[in-house]
């Protein structure tokens, strides 16, 4: 998991380490579900996605993907919203067992 | 967005406030695919306009809407937006004109919110820092139609109480419930008090409780939209999804030059046949040579494409309104993303291969500033089609043909298809440039929404062709017709006796043999640069100039003009011209576009001097390696 951690964070300016194990947008698989913790990203651009309702404590859906893998589309409260991997990474998702208790 | 700016709206005055003023202002704002701009056509119709303001590139269009005898209304379509948080250049110019802060523009009276009915909770959150500027406001729910169909419901009356402003319920493709806009409008609707709390304005997730809060109790959501899905099962297919966003490329391409060439033909016909008319009624033959040489000829070659710029546009609306330029945009990211562009950029650089100046209209759609620039930019690299005669006529006259690849690729197609690669290789190389210095972009992420597939309507089609006619009828009727004016002085003064003189004797020649030290490395004499001069009115210009200056009538097929061609170039020379117009921005029309849609003479000023040292020392570098060899 940190290997592919590594793979998808490869060339975007992370400003902090992520903890081992966190996960972030691109882990999801299609149709797979999470919620989103926090977004790591400047403030205009955490601004303009969350106006799009990705926003920590929305649950998104990852949906299909452009030939290749990437960008993929993400559903959130009845949108579908495409995001390259290197913006999707800087949306963490809650660990799932936080996500259960919820 | 400051508490000042509340204090003075006429919130609580009464919409027709006693004494006779001028048209009320409404501004219609909504998120994006709201369906703001259908209700926008519609209550306008054809009477709207784009309008432009110093330093905004963000399309606004402005409209009256007939409310009764006399008495109209204005309209001003904003930017589609979800927050008012000055984020992007739609939401700052969308937040300047709400406050009263564009020059040139009211401070709107009212103000009339969009929001799709079927995304209500999440609309919602788009409404709430609008709301709260406090102007007097109808809250339009759109799309009705489709949120009975797909079984969802809306509670207009409790939305309203919670809202404090009136809401109603219509569908402005069908034109259902527009009664209630028209008595907003004529201020024949109770207003209310909005209730929201001023600090969610710029409180992102505070505004999303607050709606989702709002849409659970008054909106039931319809079910997903089962068309979309099955559509996106087949467009986003991974191996069918690429065949068919291939085959829409090739269509859209290949009826660009089909289809579009019998109408330009009957349209260059009427042109001529009119302007012989024209020269025969007038009396001087310096003023015959004026209209006929000069306009006609002049406004006449930038006027044959207007058939194709309206195909291009036509599909291009097609392809938007009905949700599938999103997923082609889609598709086409990850490759565009190797040269530092997106997926958006990708439409409007294929149609530049007809023409750059629906291209660079086109890159509308691109949101981001940097990326929209950098695709106007190299946008004249892709080969339009007004350098074919010109390649034409050079291959034609130089290049023996002989078989390559048997009977399926000959010398002088190879040569054709080597230019269009070069210009494509030019175009890359470019955006790779600009992208990793001048605008290098601040990593904005790359976001783009999904709109359900929807049918496009006529009525927005036909608005849209006529938009973009007007536009470029008007560019054709002033600064071209301009230019075109000129070089006809150039090419037909001094006048010798009252008559046009030979070309030879003319201003023109004159410029040209000033500029021959300049363009005699590149192996040009002074009539090729008289070519030139004239080839920036449009590219083909050069192929009747050089015609005009050998004493012919002449088209890029002529065998006398080709003849002329080789006694004046030698194969080194033509190959450096071929080079030169590969790369060199010959067209006043595009520069014009690009100067209008970027708000400024600094991005064509620019492009021109890039584009055209470009061209010199590619020529010039071809022009010695060839003379090596050749």
């Amino acid at each position: 998991m940190e290997l592919l951690q590594a793979i998808f964070n490869n060339g975007t300016a992370m400003r902090a380490p992520a903890p081992p194990g966190e996960l972030s947008l691109p882990d999801l698989e299609e149709g797979g579900q999470g919620v989103i913790e926090r977004l790591d990203l400047p403030e205009e651009a955490a601004h303009r996605l969350m106006a799009l309702g990705l926003l920590p404590g929305a649950r998104v859906r990852a949906g299909r993907c452009a030939p290749g893998g990437d960008p993929r589309i993400y559903h959130v409260d009845g949108a579908q919203i495409a995001l390259r991997r290197e913006t999707a990474a800087h949306l963490k998702l809650r660990s799932p067992a936080a996500d259960d208790a919820l | 967005m400051s508490r000042r700016e509340c204090d003075s709206c006429p919130l609580a005055a009464p919409p027709a406030d006693g004494h006779p003023r001028k048209a009320r202002v409404f501004a219609i704002i909504g998120p994006p695919n709201s369906g703001k701009s259908t209700l926008f056509n519609r209550l306008t119709g054809l009477r709207q306009k784009v309008a432009n303001y110093p330093g905004v590139t963000v399309e606004q269009r402005v409209g009256k809407v007939r409310l009764a005898r006399d008495h109209e209304a204005t309209i001003i379509d904003l930017p589609g937006i979800y927050s008012l948080t000055p984020c992007s250049e739609d939401e700052r110019v969308a937040q300047r004109v709400l406050t009263g802060r564009m020059p040139g523009l009211p401070r709107p009276d009212a103000v009339v919110l969009v929001l799709d009915s079927n995304s209500l909770s999440r609309h919602l959150m788009a409404a709430a820092p609008v709301l709260a500027l406090g102007l007097p406001a109808l809250v339009v729910l759109n799309m009705a139609d489709e949120l009975r169909s797909r079984g969802g419901q809306v509670d207009v009356a409790a939305l309203s109480e919670h809202l404090g402003a009136p809401v109603a319920l219509i569908s402005a493709a069908r034109g259902e419930g527009l009664q209630a806009v028209y008595d907003f409008l004529q201020g024949r609707l109770p207003l209310g008090s909005p209730r929201i709390d001023r600090a969610l304005l710029n409180d992102i997730p505070r505004c999303r409780q607050w709606a989702l809060h709002l849409g659970d109790r008054a909106w039931q959501p319809p079910a997903p939209p089962v068309w979309t899905q099955r559509l996106d099962g087949l467009f986003l297919h991974p191996v069918l999804g690429p065949l068919i966003f291939l085959g829409v490329v090739v269509a859209v391409f290949q009826s660009i030059f089909l289809c579009a060439r019998p109408m330009m033909d009957a349209l260059q016909a009427a042109l001529n046949f009119s302007g012989q008319l024209v020269a025969q009624a007038m009396p001087h033959p310096a003023l015959r040579s004026l209209v006929a040489d000069g306009v006609w000829r002049g406004v006449g070659s930038v006027l044959v494409f207007l058939p194709q710029i309206l195909l291009l546009f036509l599909f291009m609306g097609i392809l938007e309104d009905s949700g599938y330029l999103a997923r082609a945009a889609l598709i086409a990211d990850r490759t565009m993303a190797r040269v530092g562009l997106q997926g958006k950029s990708f439409i409007p650089l294929i149609s530049a291969y007809a023409c750059a100046v629906p291209a660079v209209l086109a890159t509308r759609t691109i949101e981001n500033r940097r990326d929209r620039i950098a695709t106007i930019l190299i946008s004249p690299l892709m080969t339009c089609s007004a350098r074919l005669p010109v390649y034409t006529l050079i291959i034609a006259a130089f290049l023996p043909e002989r078989p390559l690849l048997g009977p399926l690729l000959g010398t002088r197609a190879a040569a054709l298809l080597g230019l269009y690669v070069l210009g494509f290789l030019a175009a890359i190389a470019t955006a790779g440039l600009l992208k990793s210095s001048v605008l290098k972009s601040e990593r904005t992420p790359f976001v783009l929404e999904m709109p359900p597939y929807r049918w496009p309507t006529l009525r927005s089609l036909g608005l849209l062709l006529v938009d973009r006619a007007k536009i470029f009828l008007r560019r054709a009727g002033t600064i071209i017709l301009a230019v075109t004016v000129l070089l006809w002085g150039l090419a037909a003064l001094p006048l010798r006796e009252g008559r046009r003189p030979p070309i030879q004797q003319s201003y023109a020649a004159a410029l040209g043999h000033a500029l021959e030290p300049v363009i005699r490395p590149l192996g040009f004499d002074w009539k090729i640069g008289v070519g030139l001069i004239s080839s920036l009115a449009a590219r083909e210009v050069i192929v009747s100039t050089l015609g005009a200056l050998n004493g012919m009538e002449a088209d890029a097929a002529s065998p006398e003009l080709q003849q002329a061609l080789r006694r004046e170039l030698t194969p080194a020379s033509a190959l450096a011209l071929l080079i030169f117009f590969a790369f060199a921005m010959q067209c006043i029309s595009t520069m014009a576009v690009v100067r209008r849609e970027t708000g400024g003479w600094k991005w064509p000023l620019i492009q021109f001097v890039y584009l055209e040292l470009l061209a010199y020392a590619a020529a010039f570098a071809a022009y010695r390696l060839a003379s090596l060899w050749l």
